[in-house]
């Protein structure tokens, strides 16, 4: 402490330590303001009854955030299987098979299109993604369906485009390049020893990935995984103009739907009657919640799995 | 190719199918990846650039229907909310930055990190709503400051880390050297360590920047949009990712080519930003 003990430096420390309080504080802010506005829809319906519940309907000034939690459970599942395993691809392509300049420019694309804004997703997905998909497939599956098994086109829904199909999608193209980096990251810190051990052994190239690479890399790729969906989880601007925005509970697959980042977008500015603002940021307080358990839960992997992969 | 395996004698027929297998199947996986990452950039540009004119640049949107027109309120609102963001989130994020880099042994110090670390994963439209509650309400209208603040909240956190990163490349010896000159602490900081790290704190500054630039959630409900040109922080102001929102969600196939044209110029800025970020790491190394 003698070290900081002149006036300069005491002042110094004090701005810093008050701006970083100002950042502790925003960060509680967030959680509180979300929470105490949400107090007045969580008092009305319970707390896990407003979860539970899923009608909504802000004309009879009844809120239940169930259609929306599962709707963002979905897209973000579905979107995460989709995109698993060619980021993986990318990622090993990357480090393990191509030459260094092609890596170096796969790379480079890889974070350009992470850094591409939701809205250009959302932009491409309206315009270009959502009547290529509803002429050449949705319709025609539907008329299929409704011919031939008519039992399986209520479970596909109107052809429209619009729903829950693109949006699943477009978030999968958007989180294969944050995968796909985190993935190529923890690929390429496995150290050489590793690889040439297996080659010694008389592994060929692909058993020496399997049995050499990803098990070492396994826990960061975990986490990146996890980030991922963290990322879908949140997702608003091309979810929201994408997934159509029913109040109702996601029951097709070509249907319109919501996510809890969506409905928040759509009727906040909206939002006179005072049960359904704070219904809003209730839903604000559960997202907030979600997304903080995903990263820490992500924080934890990469802690614990890097631990395990070194000790083999 | 890695030739090492090739001169094994005995490799099975099995063995050898797989591995050409799988090497197949991981470029084809590489392939479904990029090949519509390209396609999108395809559209961007040749669709985009087809609706850039002086127009675009120079006049306020048309009445809805009308052709013509143009996005200079929302450029100009770009510009003004994004760097009041910066202001502000690189104030609070410099400063978190140098604490946790430079008072590494600081009570606040594990909070501190803590915290930067869970506000980076928090959804960004819930920024907006944090921002409304706390400024548009009490204010009584949408305004560029409260879009800046939700902007801000965006970056501190990733100011905060890459700042931190930075500082500590710095060797430790450096700030001894500065001690052993007699100089304070904070001197040391500000003219020692501080311009030696310039390069990469520019980077994370421009990264936070160029992420904020193309956020639109945020912006929702607290600079709402304006179609008017205005400079003033406390009205309601347009951004680029706002108004290619509302023109793509619209029925005109001509606000649908200036939205085209609105993604090709944000897909430019952040190019462009982070170039400048990658220029001025190189002139650190250099």
């Amino acid at each position: 402490m003698r070290l900081y003990g002149k006036i300069g430096d005491q002042i110094f420390v004090w701005i810093l330590v008050i701006l970083g309080l100002g950042v502790l504080g925003a960060a509680l802010l967030t959680g509180g303001v979300l929470l105490f506005g949400g107090l007045e829809s969580f008092r009305t319906f319970g707390f896990l009854g407003f979860l539970a519940d899923s009608g909504w309907n802000p004309v009879r000034g009844h809120f239940g955030a169930w259609p929306f939690i599962l709707g963002t459970l979905i897209t973000s599942f579905a979107a995460l299987a989709l995109a698993f395993f060619p980021a993986l691809a990318t990622a090993i392509f990357a480090v393990e098979y191509s030459p260094r300049w092609a890596s170096a420019i796969i790379g480079y694309f890889v974070d350009l299109l992470a850094a591409l804004p939701s809205v250009v997703y959302g932009l491409w997905g309206i315009l270009v993604l959502v009547p290529l998909l509803r002429d050449n497939f949705e319709v025609p599956v539907f008329l299929w369906a409704a011919q031939n098994a008519p039992w399986l086109a209520s479970f596909l829904g109107s052809p429209t485009g619009i729903g829950l199909l693109s949006s699943i999608l477009v978030l999968a193209l958007m989180i294969v390049p944050f995968a796909a980096s985190l993935a190529r990251d923890a690929i390429a810190v496995v150290p050489r020893e590793q690889r040439e051990a297996a080659y010694a052994l008389g592994a060929t190239h692909w058993e020496v990935i399997r049995m050499a690479v990803i098990p070492y890399a396994r826990g960061g790729i975990f986490a990146g995984v996890i980030l991922a969906l963290a990322r879908a989880l949140g997702e608003t601007m091309a979810v929201t103009m994408l997934i159509g925005n029913s109040h109702n509970l996601p029951y097709s697959i070509f249907g319109p739907a919501a996510t809890m980042a969506s409905v928040v977008a759509n009727e906040f500015a909206e939002a006179t009657l005072s049960l359904h603002y704070s219904s809003l940021l209730a839903i604000g307080f559960v997202l907030f919640v979600l997304s903080l358990l995903v990263n820490l839960l992500a924080a934890w992997v990469l802690r614990r799995m890097t631990l395990a992969g070194t000790r083999i | 190719m890695k030739a090492a395996q090739s001169t094994t004698p005995r490799l099975s027929g099995g063995r050898k199918f797989r591995n050409g297998l799988m090497a197949f199947l991981v470029g084809l996986g590489t392939l479904i990846v990029l090949g519509p990452l390209f396609i999108i950039l395809y559209y961007v540009i040749a669709e985009g650039i087809g609706a850039l004119n002086w127009a675009f640049f120079t006049q306020a949107p048309a009445p809805p229907g009308d052709p013509g027109g143009g996005m200079l309120p929302a450029i100009v609102g770009t510009l003004i909310i994004d760097l009041l963001a910066l202001v502000i989130g690189g104030l609070f994020g410099l400063a978190a930055g140098i604490l946790l880099a430079e008072y590494p042994d600081h009570r606040l110090n594990p909070v501190l990190r803590l915290v930067t670390d869970v506000m980076a994963g928090v959804p960004a439209i819930l920024m907006g709503l944090v921002a409304y509650a706390l400024l548009v309400r009490p204010m009584g209208g949408f305004s560029a400051i409260s879009g800046s603040v939700a902007l801000a909240l965006l970056m501190i956190p990733i100011i905060a880390r890459s700042t931190e990163g930075m500082l500590r490349l710095i060797p430790w010896e450096l700030r001894e050297a500065g001690l052993a000159l007699g100089l304070p602490r904070w001197r040391v900081t500000l003219s020692l360590i501080l311009p030696a790290a310039r390069g990469g704190v520019i980077t994370g500054l421009m990264l936070a920047l160029a992420r904020a630039a193309g956020e639109a959630a945020p912006l929702l409900f607290t600079a709402f949009g304006n179609n008017a040109l205005t400079f003033n922080p406390l009205m309601a102001m347009d951004t680029l990712p706002l108004k290619l929102y509302n023109y793509a969600i619209s029925p005109y196939p001509d606000w649908h080519a200036k939205a085209w044209g609105a993604a090709l110029v944000l897909v430019a800025l952040i190019m462009i930003t982070s170039l400048l970020a990658r220029w001025a790491t190189r002139g650190r190394s250099g």
